[in-house]
């Protein structure tokens, strides 16, 4: 993706939030009650390099 | 080069990883095991091993040895020293993080970024993960 | 959505990615997932290879993985290395040890963003050079004393796993302890020179289950590099993303600037495009057909229906290609057995072939050279001198190989 659209995508993601499978949004405050707001992992964990 | 695209927020050492040898902040004689390693070895680095209460009332900043690429989905964290990845999920706590350097404790960053009484647990435990593997740090006084 | 789901859709730019330097190898391992040998004429150039480094750095890319062939045996070598580290991109490189003498030990040692990794398949010279060549072992574990020597901490010790090694973890694990490295296991596909090799080479069942036990018992003290998801079936996941990064996290880039899905799919099938087309490596990554196709969210097929499914994902694509089973249906070492039956199933004869095959055509380092297995007839070409340097000697026209390798 280029750097706009990034940009451009996430100032729709502060917008809007995520949506519900149906459509309907669904608020920031709801979703982070539920889920961990960051992961981590060793960069040797992914499948693909030496 | 992208600027736009940006590597850790300032005020906290070096503007980024990847800098020539003789970088005073060596990785290797930071990390215990060097450079690389997973998470037993790089844990024991620098600090608590323990994963401490987070204390919004300090002043906090990225690593210097943080790159931080914006996604659409929030963005990756990179840190050169431990090469453990950390994926903020949504682009508020990127913003929180981002803006850190810039205000005097993590909680007035998260009431900035448009953090609620409600979420505010939830974005305390994200920060307090971050610090844990070091992709954050309390600010050195100045 | 969950991390993986998230993944699975593609990023705006590799976590990391694997570049092949050359294809020119001092040795001819059996299983050589490139099946390098002889550097490729239209190699990359210095200035092109500094190219793809500028890219790199614009598109935030953490680090790459330098491999080969043998990169070391470029002459800019470290010119390459110190550019991608000035450059923002950390570095790790993979190597059999052949130049990895004291002095540049020392060097790396004090170098901060450059890791090292040092390739080696057996813990006896016995069971290693049986597969990489007489002298191999001797010349990996003088590097890693070299590394060690130098105060290098940290580096690492990468077994790709056989039948032949399966019961050498342990020793494995202390050669590393041994020189201060850290042990990193991967798994063999049947890749490059590996087609050929691998129905021998591979881990019977038994032993991948033996594999699996005594990587939940190392947990996190060794790497795999996420290459035995896999085997999630036998029972909790192992460390890692558990997901196919080909085309969504990484990528391989190979010596001539082609872009390929991953290092372990080396075929036109998987071919995205090259870094030499306009836009570069930046365009390809995000426009390139194959990837997108690669980022649609995956059904798993036959596997879908699969209670595993969920953490072994229909395991690993390059390992259904190369011996010729369906994309959409089980890994061959399938855990639950469902790939032994695809197995008996499959035409291995009609098996997609590996290209490009930039082998050695004659014995190196006690290695008989790559085994003639054809398809299709070949060409009645001369043969070439055994001195001769010209890689494409003894391949007849126009400069290209007759045999239609790409």
């Amino acid at each position: 993706m280029t750097e706009q659209a990034v940009a451009e995508a996430a100032r729709a993601d502060e917008q809007d939030g995520c949506d519900h499978a149906d459509g309907t949004p669904v608020s920031d405050e709801a979703l982070v009650a539920d889920e961990l707001l960051v992961e981590e992992v060793s960069i040797d964990g992914m499948c693909g390099v030496y | 080069m992208g600027c736009a695209v940006s590597t850790s927020a300032g005020g906290c050492g070096p503007s980024g990883p990847g800098v020539p040898p003789g970088n005073t902040v060596s990785p290797r004689a930071d990390a215990a095991g060097g450079f690389g390693g997973s998470s037993p070895r790089t844990d024991t680095a620098g600090g608590s091993a323990a994963d401490p209460a987070f204390d919004l009332d300090r002043p906090w900043c990225i690593d210097e040895r943080v790159a931080v690429r914006p996604e659409p989905f929030g963005a990756l964290l990179y840190h050169f020293g431990t090469r453990r990845l950390s994926f903020l999920k949504n682009t508020t706590v990127l913003q929180v993080v981002r803006s850190l350097a810039e205000h005097r404790t993590a909680r007035s960053a998260c009431l900035a970024a448009g953090v609620g009484a409600a979420a505010l647990p939830a974005y305390e435990r994200a920060l307090a993960t971050l610090a844990a593997s070091q992709m954050i740090k309390e600010r050195p006084p100045r | 959505m969950r991390l993986v789901e998230q993944f699975e859709r593609g990023l705006a730019a590799p976590i990391c990615l694997t570049w092949e330097l050359t294809y020119a190898c001092n040795l001819a391992c059996v299983h050589c997932l490139s099946s390098s040998g002889r550097r490729d004429p239209r190699e990359l150039t210095t200035a092109e290879c500094r190219e793809v480094i500028d890219t790199l750095e614009r598109m935030q890319v953490f680090y790459v993985n330098i491999g080969g062939g043998e990169p070391t045996v470029r002459p800019d070598f470290w010119e390459l290395v110190d550019y991608a580290t000035a450059h923002h991109v950390g570095v790790k490189f993979s190597t059999n040890g052949v130049k990895i003498d004291p002095g540049v030990a020392r060097r790396l040692a004090a170098s901060d963003y450059v890791d090292v990794q040092i390739s080696l398949d057996g813990a006896t010279a016995e069971v290693n050079d049986a597969v990489r060549g007489t002298g191999s072992y001797a010349t990996a574990i003088r590097a890693m004393r070299n590394l060690a020597a130098a105060g290098f901490r940290g580096f690492k010790l990468s077994a790709v796993v056989t039948r032949h090694n399966v019961s050498q973890l342990d020793e494995l694990t202390a050669l590393a302890d041994a020189h201060g490295a850290q042990l990193r296991l991967t798994r063999l596909r049947p890749s490059g020179r590996g087609a050929d090799t691998w129905p021998e080479l591979h881990p019977t069942a038994a032993q991948q289950r033996q594999l699996y036990d005594w990587l939940s018992a190392h947990g996190e003290q060794v790497l795999t590099g996420d290459s035995f998801f896999h085997l999630a079936p036998y029972g909790e996941p192992l460390p890692g993303l558990n997901l196919c990064g080909a085309g969504r996290v990484v990528c391989l880039i190979d010596p001539v600037g082609d872009v390929y899905a991953c290092p372990f799919a080396i075929h036109e099938n998987f071919l995205a495009g090259s870094v030499r087309q306009p836009g570069g490596f930046q365009a390809v990554w995000r426009d390139s057909g194959l990837f997108a196709e690669l980022r649609r969210p995956q059904s798993g097929g036959a596997c879908g229906s699969c209670q595993f499914f969920d953490s072994c994902r229909g395991g690993c694509m390059a390992a259904k290609f190369f011996t010729g089973l369906p994309l959409d249906g089980p890994d061959p070492e399938c855990a639950v057995g469902h790939g032994a039956a695809a197995l008996q199933a499959a035409d291995r004869a009609a098996a997609p072939r590996p290209a490009p095959d930039h082998s050695h055509r004659g014995p190196v380092r006690g290695q008989a050279g790559p085994v003639p297995v054809s398809i299709g007839p070949r060409p009645a070409a001369p043969p070439a001198r055994a001195c001769d340097e010209n890689p494409l000697a003894g391949f007849a026209g126009r400069g290209e190989p007759a045999v239609a390798f790409r």
